[in-house]
């Protein structure tokens, strides 16, 4: 691999990190609103802190510039030297997204020019500057927003008292290389402490046993020595005192150790007791703050970070594989019949060895719904009170798992249903009171498993869907014919119509009429389905049914002619054994089937393929009523076979796209199936193609 | 086209490089096609093919190829040449070529094949024009002679990606 891969590899790790720190502050703010507790703001600062450091390593010096003030903020508001106002947490609530932007903006190397940056900026110092922080003045700076109001006489120096812990080493740290670091800022006297040496006897030479008094002289700026700790100040103690005048600090008893070599151990130089002000900057210790593994939103060049214990699960059933393969493998060396007891029990080893691990396996690819649901807490925030209501928000099921790609495409999604069930749903306090309900409003997301489907529900207790504004709105615009009523429920599937809005008037919220149909299209192109219900006065409740990975189809087989076809058993509604009694052509071409009031269009598989099929009357076939988009067709097949699970490849890898397909999959006996994509077909038999297109040169 | 340098030889105290080009020849009709062999992934005997509904006549379907599924292209129909039964020999000559998106394996059935030709680049002739007809020009790289036959030297991929179509 080369220096550049590597390089590209460690920048994407950085740009997870930065989004799981980004995540991880931004929930900590959100909690930071009711109560202000000192283990919230550490993980929020620590969140920063590493992002800063990161930045700062890999040279994005605009992004730990930014975060720098950031942190200075976090910081003084975790020694308490700050209070935890409304507007600050707004402020770093800002910042985030700034800081978000420019992460984006790195990753795609761009220029990291945010357009808020300044403004937020401006606002942090403003409030960095405000009051200055009065005892913490020595651990905290203000120098990337504003100058430090000059309370103290410029430091003629520090003395820093050094103590790292034992693992430094470990960490690939070398100390020299800080001394000498530091001795760019000004000459220094390096003493060290060997208090903690042990006996020769009893050292283990790949720990680190000593600690440093450093004398830096010179007007340096407390935050440039912090810096060159930057690395080591997670698990090291540092304490940086001021030298106030030259000459009058100056313990060094015995001719310091200069830095032209190995820093030598100066027996005998007792510990300095000078109260000082310790940084204990405790990155290291996960307190349960630490965010879980992520994957970046919309991240196209799939990685994923996966939990050991999930790796760890699929190690353990390879190896029970590989003993069920060696109990298999000797019955084929000792072919007997008496033996076949234990064959049959290998097979049954066998049978759910693969099964786990097709499990297994798929739950790589899985990962919690709180990945899409924790930006929810901080929309609705500021959403409600951009519209003056109040909500409460309440996430259920958030462990929920889901294929990462349905994941990340859901995302969007959800956010309009959210925006429209606040916007629309959800009515402000006064009216609320008015009809006798709480003057806070109800916002439930709730994710679950039902069957082999994850289900999320969008519910609040709002207004609910008003079907005789949509129905008089739909009429207007034509959707539906004036001398028809329809049902509540084909009401509610008026508003994915595109284009379709209620909304008095339009406002950066929604009611532009675009979204809803965007939402359906998402959802069915990921295999899913939305569903509307709704109680006038008590609420609407949105449910969206989505397949727990794209990987694997419930499928139902069918057959027409000689092929077998699979088919999407989400898509299927039902099946009949139609009578001829209920299918009527029109216009002595087109056929439909009456099935329960509707009038479904007849899809004949075998002419739109080019099929020889078993039988050519309707009668002695099944119709599939199959629907994508509110579109419902009666699909003609010879036979329905199994209902089965089944794993989705893709033809277009060796192939091409081909319309009508979704895909293709591998039958027990190797042969391969295609697989209906019914949104297609339903368009190519609308369009009434011919089965031959050619395309060859 | 790929090289093929076989190992330099000291002949006389000179060094002499040879350039040859490797091909897998078939049979198709009575005729002997050749396909560069670093394009030729694996020989496959003959297997069910799956129909695929809006392809072409050529394109027989797709197979299961260790659990890839690759389309297959009857290369007799492809040329225009008279279907005949498939027979023991017929089998699936498996092809990688470059597609848009990285590579792309496809199957091609021919009547039989026969060896590996080891041909010195020197000897390999531009087709000449008269050849036209059953095969578009485009698609042959030469013809080269091997042991007095006539070896028609196939340009796999062009050929390859053509019949697939873009996708």
């Amino acid at each position: 691999m080369s220096v550049d891969l590597e390089m590209e590899e460690i920048l994407k790790v950085f740009f997870e990190e930065c989004a799981e720190g980004l995540q991880a502050m931004e929930t900590g703010l959100l909690t930071l609103d009711a109560s202000a507790d000192r283990d919230t703001i550490d993980a929020i600062f620590r969140a920063a802190h590493s992002i800063k450091g990161g930045a700062g390593m890999f040279g994005f010096m605009e992004i730990s510039q930014f975060t720098h003030a950031v942190e200075t903020l976090l910081d003084q508001m975790r020694n308490g030297s700050r209070a935890v106002t409304p507007d600050a947490v707004q402020v770093l609530f800002q910042s985030i997204d700034v800081m978000r932007e420019m992460t984006v903006l790195a990753e795609a190397r761009q220029p990291i020019v945010s357009a808020h940056a300044d403004a937020v900026s401006t606002l942090l110092a403003q409030i960095l500057g405000r009051e200055p922080p009065g005892a913490a003045a020595v651990t905290t700076h203000t120098a990337a927003a504003a100058p430090p109001p000059p309370r103290e006489p410029e430091p003629a120096g520090w003395r820093i008292d050094f103590k790292p812990h034992t693992s430094l080493f470990k960490t690939c740290n070398d100390p020299l290389r800080i001394f000498r670091e530091l001795e760019t800022l000004g000459p220094l006297r390096a003493v060290a402490d060997v208090a903690q040496l042990p006996p020769l006897a009893a050292m283990d030479p790949t720990l680190c046993y000593l600690a440093w008094n450093l004398d830096l002289t010179g007007s340096v700026l407390q935050p440039q020595v912090a810096e060159i700790f930057e690395w080591v100040d997670a698990d090291s103690a540092i304490a940086y005192r001021p030298l106030v005048g030259a000459g009058e600090d100056e313990p060094a008893p015995l001719p310091p150790a200069r830095l032209a070599g190995t820093p030598v151990p100066v027996i005998g130089v007792p510990a300095p007791t000078v109260p000082a002000m310790v940084v204990p900057v405790a990155a290291a210790a996960p307190s349960g703050a630490a965010a879980p593994a992520a994957g970046r939103p919309a991240a196209d060049a799939g990685s994923i970070r996966v939990a050991t214990e999930k790796v760890d699960a699929l190690i353990n059933l390879v190896g029970e594989l590989v003993i069920t393969q060696s109990m298999l493998g000797r019955f084929s060396e000792h072919y007997d019949p008496e033996n076949l007891e234990s064959l049959r029990r290998g097979l049954t080893h066998l049978t759910r060895n693969t099964r786990d691990l097709q499990e297994s396996v798929l739950k790589i690819r899985m990962l919690p719904i709180s990945f899409s649901f924790n930006r929810f807490p901080r929309l609705v925030h500021e959403l409600s009170r951009k519209l003056g209501k109040k909500v409460e928000l309440q996430l259920n099921g958030e462990n929920t798992e889901l294929d990462k790609i349905v994941l990340e495409k859901i995302g969007d999604p959800l956010v309009h249903l959210v925006r429209n069930s606040l916007d629309h749903g959800l009515e402000t306090p006064a009216a609320r009171l008015a009809a006798g309900k709480s003057d806070t409003g109800l916002l439930e997301l709730n994710a679950f498993h039902e069957g082999g489907s994850v289900i999320i529900e969008v519910k609040d207790d709002g207004a609910g869907l008003n079907t005789a504004r949509i129905l008089a709105k739909a009429r207007e615009r034509g959707l539906v014919e004036p001398d028809v009523t329809p049902t509540n429920e084909q009401i509610y599937n008026l508003i994915f119509a595109a284009g379709f809005s209620t909304a008095e008037t339009v406002s950066d919220v929604s009611g532009r009429g675009v979204g809803m149909d965007v939402v359906r299209r998402n959802i069915n192109d990921l295999g899913g389905h939305v569903q509307v219900s709704s109680t006038a006065g008590r609420g609407s409740t949105i449910r969206i049914r989505l397949p727990l990975t794209l990987a694997i189809l419930e499928g139902q087989m069918l057959r027409v002619g000689p092929e077998t076809y699979v088919i999407s058993l989400v898509s299927i509604v039902e099946t009949v054994q139609p009578r001829q009694a209920h299918v009527q052509s029109i216009s002595g071409r087109a056929e439909v089937f009456k099935h329960r009031d509707e009038y479904l269009p007849i899809i004949r598989l075998h002419e739109l393929f080019g099929i020889e099929p078993d039988h050519r009357e309707i009668s002695k076939g099944l119709l599939v009523v199959a629907e994508s988009d509110g579109k419902r067709v009666a699909i003609l097949v010879d036979e329905l076979l199994a209902q089965q699970q089944v794993v989705i490849k893709s033809l277009d890898t060796n192939f091409r796209h081909v319309p009508g397909l979704a895909g293709a999959t591998i039958h027990g006996d190797g042969r391969v199936a295609l697989i209906l994509d019914v949104p297609s077909l339903i368009g190519k038999f609308l369009e009434g193609a011919s089965p031959q297109v050619d395309y060859a040169a | 086209m790929q090289l093929k340098t076989i190992p330099e030889r000291k002949m006389n105290g000179q060094l002499v490089v040879a350039e040859h080009e490797q091909y897998v020849s078939f049979m198709l009709g009575g005729e002997e096609y050749g396909a560069d062999i670093t394009r030729v992934q694996e020989i496959k005997g003959w297997d069910t093919v799956t129909r695929v509904p809006y392809t072409p006549n050529y394109i027989l379907g797709v197979v299961n190829l260790r659990g890839a599924i690759v389309p297959v292209i009857d290369l007799r129909m492809r040329f225009g040449l008279d279907h005949v039964p498939f027979e023991p020999t017929t089998v699936i000559v498996v092809i990688r070529v470059a597609a848009e998106r990285g590579e792309r394996t496809v199957g091609v059935v021919v009547d039989a094949v026969n060896e590996v030709h080891d041909i010195p680049t020197a000897n390999i002739q531009p087709s000449p024009d008269l050849l036209g007809g059953l095969i578009d020009q485009v698609f042959i790289k030469g013809i080269a002679t091997q042991g007095g036959r006539m070896v028609i030297l196939l340009d796999i991929e062009k050929l390859v990606n053509s019949s697939i179509g873009v996708a």
